[in-house]
């Protein structure tokens, strides 16, 4: 049931600002996976690599994720409840939608992969590693929500409007180039009701406790073998970096880097920096 | 016809800075309540309670109050403990509460309880409506929005059960999971309650309160939007296979009235003077941009005809001034004389059967409050009634709006299917 289709559902890159990203370097498509059926973007070939976007859905196909497919196989889908993707009535926590990420995973064969989760997407990426670390090789987790930070407080998505929240998510927007693709001083329509329906399912499975989860903390030992890298920017103003602190230890034999003069959003803020870190931590194929 | 009063019981603090149209932004959820000074809460919420009593004195069948949270516009944040007052301290009046936020709670049980209490303590003058409450309400009680209507619906149904049929009995829904309801109290109406629906915004609502048969009670919007809305409850009804009649609609908006026609004026250009309340068009303050885009809040698309006409802070049309509102009725002050004959116009207009006369807001003083009761009382609510005689238009409380037949002559039977 696969309907490719060339992805310019955001309107994004149609843009003329668009960096040199090819429009036919991924496909898309509409998968069957676990009985729902989920919006999907594969591009590249290699070991398999799951791309789980954050809160505000599928940011666009971005820089990091055309360098990322050099060399493997990228699978970025949106989550039920964002986008194109079915909404799944039952799901009313993270872990809900974690353990439907896995059957997704069983149903597109895929074993031993290699993870990246953005923000939101990080904290779905923990959720799902607990549950099952044998099914991954390698987990990046970028920034994730999920943890309560001792220190700080993770900034509130509702009580901002999406492009406030995403001008307070990058350090240094002037410096950022791919910061009008994925918040342009006037977004389409599409772009709006996109954000808008991700952040209604955003507060469906994370209004309360606020973005985090007050358990996975003393899950995350069971990671002990998981080859886990945490990637935080310095001057994030979404996540508090204490929230960093707290994965990196409760993580055994986790590594961390944070980086200088970046926000909430690496892969957006220094695209070449980030995928170079990535690109060293997954190793090739 | 059933009359009903209402004011928001502002906090009305001539020192905050924010009061009389000063012209200092109130952008909701960003007042600190460190101004906020107890003495002077103390002496509103007497007063308050005072103008009710006086209301009832001078014939008001309905006392209304609402309730909104963590904003100066509105004390009435917890409402039932006011509704809980009157119950003991009115006689013959009905208390409406128009209403209880079903959603922010996350324990509605505690509703089943306090509002059987009321009915019983005002020996079955209990009018309970429902709202869903705007996005201020869900962050204050941090209820996750998306969800409101998911669980305004089972909230609904888990009350109407608890208070209709016997206990115990277990509940495991969606939002409400319950394994012994069995509240020691009963309503003193049988089955419960009248129920009640005020509303704006959402088409969602006005349906399903249309399929409930529950009378629906759209808030200070302009007359020809909010015709076209009841027009939705019309259609449905058709669809469920029923005539909707004026037991079915009320409407709540403006209405002062005083001794001359200047006083009256001036008084009424108060409405738009006290602390900024979003529902009061032109001092709606500063909308937060944030709540009206509270996720999933409301339906983006299902929205009623009055939506844009209703509130600033819902996205509404901003600052509708003193004199375009009275120029549409959405506010009416004069003399008895000059009143009359334009709540006249409204009634035929809108062929509501309950109406509740929306006054003593902004920042009307005690006095302006009680001057304008008294001329109701002794020529308004009189001459209404008449009119609304002549109109036929009656109230849920005389045709029933679950069958449509008028209540006195309703067999025991069908009394027991009434109302829920």
């Amino acid at each position: 049931m696969e309907t490719s289709r060339i992805a310019e559902t955001l309107g994004i890159l149609k843009s003329e600002d668009a960096l040199a990203v090819s429009e036919a370097s991924f496909k898309e498509s509409s998968l069957e996976l676990a009985g729902s059926t989920i919006q999907m973007r594969t591009a590249g070939e290699g070991k398999p690599l799951l791309v789980l976007h954050g809160e505000l859905g599928f940011p666009g196909w971005m820089n990091y994720h055309e360098t990322l497919a050099v060399d493997r196989k990228l699978y970025a889908p949106s989550h039920p409840g964002y986008d194109q993707s079915d909404g799944i009535d039952w799901m009313m926590q993270v872990r809900d939608l974690a353990g439907w990420y896995l059957e997704a995973l069983d149903d597109m064969d895929l074993k031993e992969i290699d993870v990246i989760g953005f923000s939101f997407g990080g904290w779905l990426a923990a959720e799902m590693a607990v549950m099952d670390p044998t099914k991954f090789r390698k987990l990046v987790l970028v920034a994730p929500m999920g943890v309560k930070p001792e220190e700080g407080e993770i900034y509130d998505i509702f009580l901002n409007l999406a492009p406030d929240y995403l001008k307070e998510a990058i350090h240094d927007s002037n410096s950022c180039d791919e910061f009008d693709l994925i918040c342009p001083d006037e977004p389409s329509p599409e772009m709006l009701e996109l954000w808008e329906v991700a952040r209604e399912q955003s507060c469906k499975l994370g209004w309360k406790p606020y973005m985090y989860s007050l358990s996975l903390k003393h899950l995350l030992h069971r990671l002990k073998n998981l080859e886990t890298l945490i990637v935080w920017g310095k001057e994030d103003k979404i996540v508090p970096i204490d929230a960093g602190r707290i994965y990196h230890e409760s993580i055994p034999g986790s590594s961390i880097e944070v980086m200088e003069n970046i926000g909430h959003r690496p892969e957006i803020e220094k695209p070449n920096e980030f995928t170079k870190l990535i690109t060293k931590f997954l190793g090739s194929k | 016809m059933f009359i009903g009063h209402f004011t928001e019981r502002p906090y009305q603090d001539p020192e905050s800075g924010y009061f009389g149209a000063t012209g200092l932004p109130i952008k909701d959820l960003s007042l600190s309540n460190e101004i906020y000074d107890p003495i002077l809460g103390s002496d509103l919420y007497n007063r308050y309670l005072d103008e009710k009593v006086y209301a009832e004195e001078m014939g008001f069948d309905g006392l209304m109050l609402n309730e909104h949270h963590s904003t100066p516009f509105c004390m009435g944040g917890a409402m039932n403990v006011e509704a809980s007052i009157l119950a003991r301290i009115t006689k013959r009046a009905k208390i409406v509460l128009l209403g209880n936020i079903l959603p922010i709670w996350d324990d509605p049980l505690w509703l089943v309880e306090q509002l059987a209490m009321i009915d019983m303590i005002s020996k079955g003058r209990l009018v309970s409506g429902w709202v869903r409450g705007t996005g201020r309400e869900s962050v204050s009680h941090n209820a996750p929005p998306a969800y409101n209507w998911e669980r305004f619906q089972e909230a609904h149904d888990f009350i109407v059960k608890a208070w209709s049929e016997p206990g115990p009995f277990r509940w495991e829904g969606k939002h409400y999971q319950y394994r012994y309801v069995n509240p020691w109290m009963r309503p003193y109406q049988k089955p419960h309650p009248q129920i009640m629906l005020p509303g704006v915004v959402s088409r969602d609502s006005i349906v399903w309160a249309a399929k409930q048969r529950i009378p629906y009670i759209m808030l200070a919007t302009q007359l020809e939007p909010t015709r076209q809305s009841f027009q939705v409850y019309h259609d449905t009804a058709k669809e469920e296979g029923y005539e909707a009649g004026s037991q079915n609609f009320g409407y709540l908006w403006k209405v002062h009235v005083d001794e001359t026609e200047e006083l009256a004026e001036e008084v009424a250009r108060k409405f738009v003077q006290g602390p900024s309340n979003p529902f009061l068009a032109g001092n709606e303050g500063t909308a937060n941009p944030a709540l009206l885009k509270l996720p999933g809040l409301t339906s983006r698309r299902r929205i009623l005809p009055t939506a844009n006409v209703a509130t600033a802070n819902r996205g509404g049309q901003l600052s509708r001034s003193f004199e375009e509102q009275v120029e549409d009725y959405t506010i009416i002050s004069g003399t008895p004389k000059t009143v009359i004959p334009k709540i006249r116009h409204v009634l035929e207009y809108l062929r509501p059967g309950s109406v509740f006369f929306w006054d003593g807001d902004g920042a009307m003083t005690h006095d302006d409050q009680m001057r304008s009761l008294r001329l109701m009382g002794e020529e308004v609510i009189p001459a209404v009634r008449e009119i609304a005689d002549e109109l036929e238009l009656r109230s849920p409380f005389e045709v029933s709006p679950k069958t449509g037949e008028p209540i006195g002559e309703i067999s025991e039977e069908a009394a027991s299917v009434t109302g829920d």
